[in-house]
């Protein structure tokens, strides 16, 4: 946890409600979201017991499986799941824009939106990756050989599902959220993280009920009862109440059964089913739109466009591969898919991190204070030039700061210049202690709280203190780009005394390394290409007693 | 056999070698000349595609690859060497020029970042950031950041890997089709390479991109040689046998040097305080914990923070002598002798900060390095101070618990280590059992942190000195 996060953590504690974690709002919020809330089957992996799906506030589609050990009923929920998704990825699909050609790329078509998926929390993002496994590989009717076949868009839906799954590991990517992180991102709450991953306590610190604080409110959202023993706020899903499961629905199911049976009662047995998934499901559902509501409320941040632009590439691909009828994922990556995914994930997370710093004055805050970038206002320009047959300016900037830069002279630092195309490359010269500090006298932060009663014990060598507590740093920069090609620098490339400037000691832009090798090149130390040793089959887990309990 | 040994049996006797027969004399120097000749035989006439050499800190892993870059290029091979960081390369090309002025040597650098000027003082170096002029040399070294680069180009017979272990597999990956065989140097009780974002879907495969390239390649090539060097020519006597015991609990290794031969002594008698108490104690036994009363701190524990100053100052001051070995001549302690490690950056800066304070140079030419476990590894002083990870923790993370964080910290010096640490660790390790998730197919690594942890803080207990500053 970042010194900024503790502060804001004790903060939400002392005013009893979260804290604002963000001034801008860092991910894409669709205008029409498609909102997917999951419960699962206690006990029985990847068995759906209901959904509420859809992209209408007040008109969810209800989903629900009336028997979840009975696997022609789950079949038909996914089938009337993937009726309602697929129709909506074929629309976004659909509708492309003609992006030009660059350096490394033809002329080739985007699409001008992509479908978001937004559900309540993590462990659903779990949960669609498990129903993408399970879903992706089954045959259909299509296939005259499947011994047990699926209706036809059942494998479909789970493509598109492992894809959306798949794509929520990459840092900063907003096809597929779940509400809990982005609350959390946004807000910082009076409780652990652990504790953020409940939705509706992390509501209840976010925006806690009038005449209740957030503390009440999320102790109310978790443990809360209605007198016949229900949660007040059930769990977001996919797991269930369990005294829901044993006092309702369990009977229900063995009315259900019975139902069928006797071939009477069916319907309404499966009427209630639907009633009693609904009664669980619908404040999920409107707790994540009330979090839609609350994160609107906020301005998107600068980079996000850039950043949907990627996922909109991301939702392209696989559109395509779709229609090109490539297979579906694989069940594992191989050695280069796992190396490309991973080097892609960490030059997001590095885009991602210099991206909402840039955009946001608390997250650089908290950059600032782990020293990694700088604040203030230049106190001093000084000309100087390259050496060399042709010099170019490369002059010093002095900035006043109260932040301690943690860097090495000679370190690559740099600046966002308004309107410029890229950011403009510095070098750090010296920190010095300001000689003459002025009159705002802050503390530094990197401080702590114990420094007080230290200095009370008397005995700590003063001189220590000398190093910390001082007001001011005088830092020195040397602009080394970003001025034009002319021997005098290009107007406003400079700032000027009494500009207040922010320099970074990380990359604004950063990008991807070397390209990988192909699959079919893959070196001996990797077991060399996919399917070179796969002569020798996988062999099945022996028989042990254990399997005949 | 005479009754002697058997006397002896029971107490460890100096001089042996753990599993020899007592009374035969363990030597260290032989030892390890065996042990190089079986790498350089392996290396040089096995059939193999790959041959791993485990080494244990300051056991000679440099002064290694440099020996089998000379014979692979005297015997006429194409090498390409690949090295972790630029610090790292320049430091091998320099020590191979050394070696041997007449070896044409090719450095291959990024075209941001030029090679340390210090190789200027060699005309055998040739620089260059373009691969394709330097393909004549006998020899080229670069960082495996920048043979990733490397394209569509013949591949070299042989390759040199230097730190193998904190390679990762997926840079392995970028470089392998480079070379048709190579030669993986490492250690395995350091810090294992990382990733910032989440690995955990390929944990358990083979080729899981954020484990170590060494593991790759053994989940690969399960049959290929391992050798292990058998001294550690940095650590004491003192210390060999605690960092052996604590981190390298099946490859256990022995100091080259014995005990008493390396020595610490001050011109300045002590005041009789806490640092100069804890350095007496350090100058004695090897080891010193300087123990601060248990609380919980922030990171930059101001109080700590001044304590290691402090420690560093009076060590300075009091005119330290070292022995290196029996008859040796005493070199003074100079400050570029000293480290300072710590976990985090942040306390770096602060004991960088706290040493300015007291007129102490640091981080700077000549001046006390201050520095993180990860900037740390490698290098060699003869006094180190550190701060402990788990010092005024409220929690003991996997971060702080790692092996070889803490393996790195110990096992820096080649005289003395002084520790400054809030009391109340053993407690707090009690209280944070490793929670770890199991992953299934990923081997188990041994030692576990939080006992690596428990086994120093426990040799440690003996060379305590309470202080309240």
């Amino acid at each position: 946890m970042s010194v900024l996060q503790a502060l804001a953590r004790a903060e939400a504690v002392a005013g009893g409600r979260a804290v604002p974690g963000a001034t801008v709002l860092h991910r894409r919020l669709s205008a029409r979201p498609l909102v997917l809330a999951v419960l699962t089957t206690a006990g029985e992996a990847g068995a759906p017991l209901g959904a509420l799906v859809g992209t209408e506030r007040d008109a969810p589609r209800l989903l629900v499986v009336p028997q979840p050990l009975d696997r022609d009923l789950r079949f038909a929920f996914f089938a009337e799941l993937a009726g309602i998704m697929l129709p909506l990825l074929d629309a976004y699909g659909e509708r492309t824009e003609t992006e030009p050609a660059t350096r490394n790329r033809e002329e080739s078509q985007l699409c001008s939106d992509a479908l978001q998926i937004v559900v309540p929390n993590a462990a659903t993002v779990e949960y669609v990756r498990l129903i993408g496994r399970s879903t992706r590989f089954l045959r259909t009717s299509d296939d005259p050989d499947a011994a047990y076949p699926v209706p036809a868009p059942l494998p479909l839906l789970g493509r598109w599902l492992t894809h959306y799954a798949e794509r929520a590991r990459t840092p900063g990517s907003s096809l597929l959220l779940a509400m809990t992180d982005l609350l959390a991102r946004h807000w910082t709450t009076g409780q652990s993280t652990l504790e953020d991953q409940h939705l509706g306590a992390l509501l209840g610190w976010i925006d806690p009920p009038p005449g209740t604080d957030g503390a009440a409110a999320a102790a109310r959202a978790e443990t809360g009862r209605t007198p016949d023993g229900l949660l007040v706020s059930p769990p977001a899903g996919p797991a269930t109440d369990p005294r829901f499961d044993n006092r309702l629905l369990a009977p229900a199911l063995a009315r259900f059964d019975a139902a069928r049976k006797a071939g009477s009662g069916v319907a309404r047995a499966q009427a209630e089913l639907r009633r009693l998934v609904e009664s669980q499901l619908r404040p999920v559902w409107d707790d994540v739109w009330h979090g839609l509501d609350l994160l609107r409320a906020l301005p998107e941040g600068a980079h996000v466009e850039e950043r949907w632009k990627r996922d909109r590439w991301s939702f392209t691909g696989h559109h395509d591969r779709v229609k090109a009828g490539e297979p579906p994922q694989p069940r594992r990556d191989d050695a280069i898919a796992a190396a490309q995914k991973l080097a892609g994930r960490e030059t997001a997370q590095a885009r991602l991190s210099a991206q909402e710093a840039l955009d946001d004055p608390l997250a650089m805050a908290s950059r600032r204070l782990s020293g990694e970038a700088f604040s203030g206002v230049v106190r001093g320009v000084e000309e100087a030039f390259s050496e060399g047959r042709r010099p170019m300016p490369r002059p010093l900037v002095t900035v006043k700061t109260d932040d301690l830069p943690q860097a090495e002279p000679g370190a690559r630092a740099f600046r966002a210049v308004p309107e410029a195309r890229s950011a403009q490359p510095a070098e750090l010269v010296s920190v010095d202690r300001d000689p003459e500090p002025g009159a705002g006298r802050d503390r530094n932060p990197d401080d702590g709280g114990a420094d007080r009663s230290d200095a009370a014990d008397g005995s700590g060598s003063t001189g220590a203190s000398g190093g910390r507590s001082a007001a001011g740093r005088l830092v020195t920069v040397r602009l080394t780009g970003g001025m034009g090609n002319g021997r005098v620098p290009k107007e406003g490339s400079v700032p000027v005394p009494g500009d207040l400037v922010t320099f970074t000691f990380f990359e604004h832009e950063p990008r991807g390394g070397p390209s990988l090798p192909d699959p079919e090149a893959t070196p001996w130390t990797h077991g060399g290409p996919p399917g070179a040793a796969a002569a020798v089959p996988e062999a099945p887990d022996p028989v042990t007693a254990e399997d005949h309990l | 056999m005479t009754s002697l040994p058997e006397a002896r049996a029971g107490a460890e006797a100096p001089g042996t070698a753990p599993g020899t027969r007592p009374g035969t004399v363990f030597d260290p120097a032989a030892e390890a000349a065996k042990a190089t000749a079986a790498i350089l035989d392996s290396t040089l006439h096995g059939t193999a595609r790959g041959v791993v050499v485990d080494s244990p800190p300051g056991a000679g892993k440099s002064t290694l690859v440099v020996r089998a870059a000379r014979e692979l290029a005297a015997a006429g091979e194409s090498l390409m060497i690949v090295a972790q960081t630029n610090a790292q390369v320049d430091d091998l090309a320099d020590r191979l020029a050394t070696a041997d002025p007449e070896l044409p040597v090719g450095r291959l650098h990024g075209a941001d970042s030029p090679p340390d000027p210090l190789l200027d003082r060699h005309e055998s170096i040739a620089k260059s950031s373009s691969v394709a002029e330097l393909r004549g040399r006998a020899v080229v070294l670069a960082t495996a950041a920048k043979w990733a680069y490397v394209k569509d180009i013949e591949p070299w017979r042989h390759a040199i890997v230097d730190e193998a272990y904190q390679m990762r597999s997926d840079a392995l990956l970028q470089v392998a089709g480079l070379f048709e065989r190579a030669l993986f140097v490492g250690d395995p009780g350091q810090l294992d390479p990382f990733s910032v974002v989440g690995a955990d879907q390929w944990a358990g495969l083979s080729y899981d991109p954020s484990a170590s390239a060494v593991v790759t390649l053994l989940a690969h090539n399960p049959g290929l040689p391992q050798h292990r060097l058998p001294v550690s020519w940095r650590l004491p006597a003192s210390a060999a046998p605690l960092v052996s015991r604590a981190f390298y609990p099946y490859t256990p290794f022995r100091s080259g040097t014995g005990p008493g031969e390396r020595r610490l002594a001050f011109g300045v008698r002590g005041d009789g305080g806490g640092p100069d108490r804890v350095l007496d104690e350090a100058a004695e036994s090897g080891w010193g914990l300087l123990e601060l009363p248990a609380r919980h701190t922030p990171r930059t524990d101001p109080e700590a923070v001044r304590a290691v100053a402090a420690v560093v100052r009076r060590l300075l001051d009091r005119g330290g002598l070292t022995y290196s070995g029996a008859d040796a001549r005493p070199a003074p302690l100079t400050a570029d002798r000293i480290a300072v490690g710590t976990a985090h950056r942040d306390q770096a800066a602060a004991v960088r900060a706290a040493l300015a304070a007291l007129g102490v140079p640091a981080s700077v030419a000549g001046g006390v390095a201050v520095d993180t476990a990860n900037r740390l590894q490698g290098r060699e002083f003869d006094v180190t101070v550190v701060l402990h990870p788990l010092s005024g923790r409220p929690d003991a993370t996997a971060f702080h618990l790692e092996t070889g964080r803490l393996c790195v910290l110990a096992s820096r010096h080649r005289h003395a280590c002084v520790v400054v640490c809030r009391a109340g660790v053993a407690d707090l390790l009690d209280e944070h059992p490793s929670s770890e998730p199991v992953q299934l197919g990923v081997t188990v690594k041994f030692p576990d942190g939080w006992e690596a942890n428990h086994a120093v803080l426990a040799h440690l207990a003996e060379h305590r000195v309470a202080w309240r500053p």
